[in-house]
């Protein structure tokens, strides 16, 4: 399938746009404008772009504690986000979920989530609801390495299966969960492995490579949409940071840290995008100063924004 | 016009109405379709309604709960069905942590129409992992309600306001219950969540009681009768939210509290219940209140009947506070 220029120019954009707005994240949480904690996901951008550049609105996509990336590249208005990541009334949750729990369901970020593999058995129902209604729509859901060791992997992929649910699980493999590296967690080492035992297709694509990730994840969405059923996609990605901001990774090898650094997603796909003329001289400065001006423009808002109202504070508890 | 069915009876025809009613609604759950459930609440359903709206699951809690919460986030109204109460266990963060926190952690983004119906309770020699009652729990988990109907009048209305309810609803049925007769009305009606009801006037004693304990209640009260203590007995009908107005109207008449459930009565239902009466009208109290519950030990299989809170513990308990 040829792509347009647009198209991969908009893939690149989504990408510097999540790099900068983590990277600012990081900035204001270490300044102390953040409350809480603040987990990015520096040098894996290129799995949130790819993955999201191919679904639309009506797609439902929901993510983990490392969800910044999937919220901004499904299109999550920065203002509203930032706002929310500060703790402010005007946040998408009235600043009662902070970064861990960002959500807009008008954009189909369904919602992150603060419990590692605590997502995967939701997406069956928000899956089962396009099927449900006839719908073409379909839903990612994205966690970690480290999340497919929890049960509830086990039991969300065995019914995705049998019921053929369009949802494409992403598995963003980071080799890491928390302080802990993959090899002491888990005996295979690639999570797609694992999509055979319950009868669904398993795809490693590597990660860093937004091409790579672009192809294999419009595969499984359009065997998601076209009733096919799920697909299990493991993106292998490095973690560039620490597991959250301020983590100085004492448990990991420098020369790891410094080769990890090395895969830049971003920087090799401006790569590409220049050798095939795509990315003339200029564009990549002129996506930096349109996402620079957008990020300062949401961190106003947020810093501007009310604090939560307390007389807020009990209500929505129920409907 | 009224005519007799039994409590599980009426779950069944609770169900089939509302799916009759509303397209959104399904059930889900293990064995609920073929099969028609374990105790035989969705017998039918899978006939009348299909496989897309009547759906057999691996034997999965967590997922049952999240496959729930997932298509509420969407707008559907699901109807899970967890085997035994004592299986929520298995689906406690998708319950706890993801579907009762969902619209107030997202700041009111969405309702969460979510029905989770689960059998509790001892009395069928089920043993220790299949017989317990576990609401105080879920009561004291904001979001969540907890509802646990003691009759098939009201196991049947309120099971069809849950499913209207906008909120996640634990709905506990007792299975001592399911095959007890009762009269109920022949058209549709509802009880609403959140209303406890006199099952009996009297002057002497409140006994607020939930679930099978309403009518150990009502056979003490009887009992009390002959020796002329006339008992109140309030049926709870819903656990959270609680009808503190009902339970201080019913104490502001006869000035003295006894609470019965079934669960284990350290740090239970009960206990919230003596302390709501005592922070908020003291003064209605001419004697210190008593609670009536299980021992402190699991559920038993040979020996339920000695674990069991009956009738004649309520006795001792009202002649207690009568004596005080
Ligand atoms: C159920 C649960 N257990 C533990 C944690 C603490 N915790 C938060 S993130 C994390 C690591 C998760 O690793 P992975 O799923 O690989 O995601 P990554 O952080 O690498 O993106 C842990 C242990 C949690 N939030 N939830």
């Amino acid at each position: 399938m040829s792509e347009t220029r647009n198209e991969q120019l908009a893939v690149l954009e989504s990408m510097v746009r999540i790099r900068r707005v983590e990277e600012r994240l990081a900035e204001l949480f270490t300044q102390g404008n953040i409350p809480g904690f603040i987990h990015v996901s520096i040098g894996q951008e290129a799995v949130a772009a790819g993955v999201c550049s191919g679904l639309g609105p009506g797609d439902s996509v929901l993510t983990t504690h490392r969800g910044h990336g999937h919220a901004v590249a499904k299109g999550i208005e920065l203002r509203r986000f930032m706002a929310e990541i500060y703790g402010r009334q005007n946040g998408f949750c009235k600043g009662r979920g902070g970064s861990m729990h960002v959500a807009d369901r008008n954009v189909g970020v369904v919602g992150a989530n603060g419990i590692v593999g605590g997502g995967l058995p939701i997406a069956l129902g928000t899956a089962l609801a396009s099927q449900y209604r006839g719908e073409k729509t379909v839903t990612v859901c994205f966690f970690g390495d480290g999340a497919s060791n929890e049960g509830t992997f086990h039991e969300a992929l065995n019914i995705a299966a049998l019921w053929s649910l369009p949802v494409v699980f992403c598995c963003e493999n980071n080799s890491w969960a928390q302080f802990t590296p993959q090899s002491s967690y888990m005996k295979v080492t690639s999570v797609a492995q694992r999509a055979a035992g319950y009868g669904m297709p398993g795809t490693c694509v590597d990660g860093s490579d937004v091409t790579q990730v672009r192809a294999a994840a419009r595969e499984a969405v359009e065997r998601a949409r076209s009733g096919g059923g799920p697909t299990l996609l493991e993106c292998k990605v490095l973690r560039w940071q620490g597991h959250y901001v301020g983590d100085a990774q004492k448990y990991r090898a420098p020369d790891d840290v410094k080769e990890a650094r090395t895969h830049d997603p971003i920087r090799s796909y401006a790569e590409v995008l220049g050798a095939a003329k795509v990315l003339e001289p200029g564009d990549l400065e002129k996506i930096e100063q349109c996402v620079k001006a957008e990020i300062d423009d949401a961190v106003a808002f947020a810093a501007a924004s009310p604090m939560a109202d307390p007389a807020d504070l009990l209500t929505d508890v129920y409907a | 016009m009224m005519r007799e069915t039994r409590y599980i009876k009426a779950i069944n025809e609770a169900l089939s109405e509302e799916m009759a009613r509303d397209e959104n609604v399904f059930v889900v759950g293990e064995d609920v379709g073929g099969a028609g459930g374990a105790f035989s609440a969705t017998r039918d359903l899978l006939a009348r309604f299909g496989p897309r709206r009547v759906r057999d699951t691996p034997i999965s809690e967590a997922a049952i709960v999240g496959i729930a919460t997932g298509a509420a986030l969407r707008g559907l109204r699901p109807v899970a069905e967890i085997m035994f109460a004592d299986f929520l266990t298995l689906a406690m963060d998708q319950i706890v942590n993801q579907l009762a926190k969902a619209r107030y952690m997202f700041g009111g983004m969405y309702t969460m129409p979510v029905v989770i119906r689960a059998p509790c309770g001892a009395g069928l020699h089920a043993g220790p992992q299949h017989s317990q009652s576990l609401e105080a729990w879920f009561a004291h988990v904001p979001g969540l309600k907890v509802v646990m109907p003691a009759t098939p009048h009201d196991v049947k209305g309120l099971l069809k306001s849950a499913i209207r309810d906008d909120n996640p609803v634990l709905f506990l049925e007792n299975k001592a219950l399911y095959a007890m007769k009762g009269e109920i009305p022949d058209g549709e009606y509802l009880v609403p969540i959140g209303k406890a009801e006199v099952k009996r006037p009297g002057k002497d004693v409140t006994v607020v009681a939930t679930s099978r304990m309403v009518h150990e209640s009502l056979e003490a009260a009887r009992i009390l009768a002959a020796s002329g203590i006339d008992v109140e007995v309030l049926d709870l009908r819903t656990i959270t939210p609680l009808d503190r107005e009902a339970i201080l109207q019913s104490v502001a008449r006869t000035g003295r509290l006894v609470v019965a459930h079934e669960a284990v009565k350290a740090f239970g239902v009960g206990a919230e219940i003596v302390a709501m009466v005592c922070e908020e009208r003291p003064a209605l109290l001419r004697a210190p209140p008593a609670r009536v519950g299980a021992p402190f030990v699991p559920v038993p299989f040979a020996q339920e009947k000695l674990y069991l809170p009956a009738a004649a513990d309520v006795v001792r308990a009202v002649q207690g506070v009568v004596s005080a």
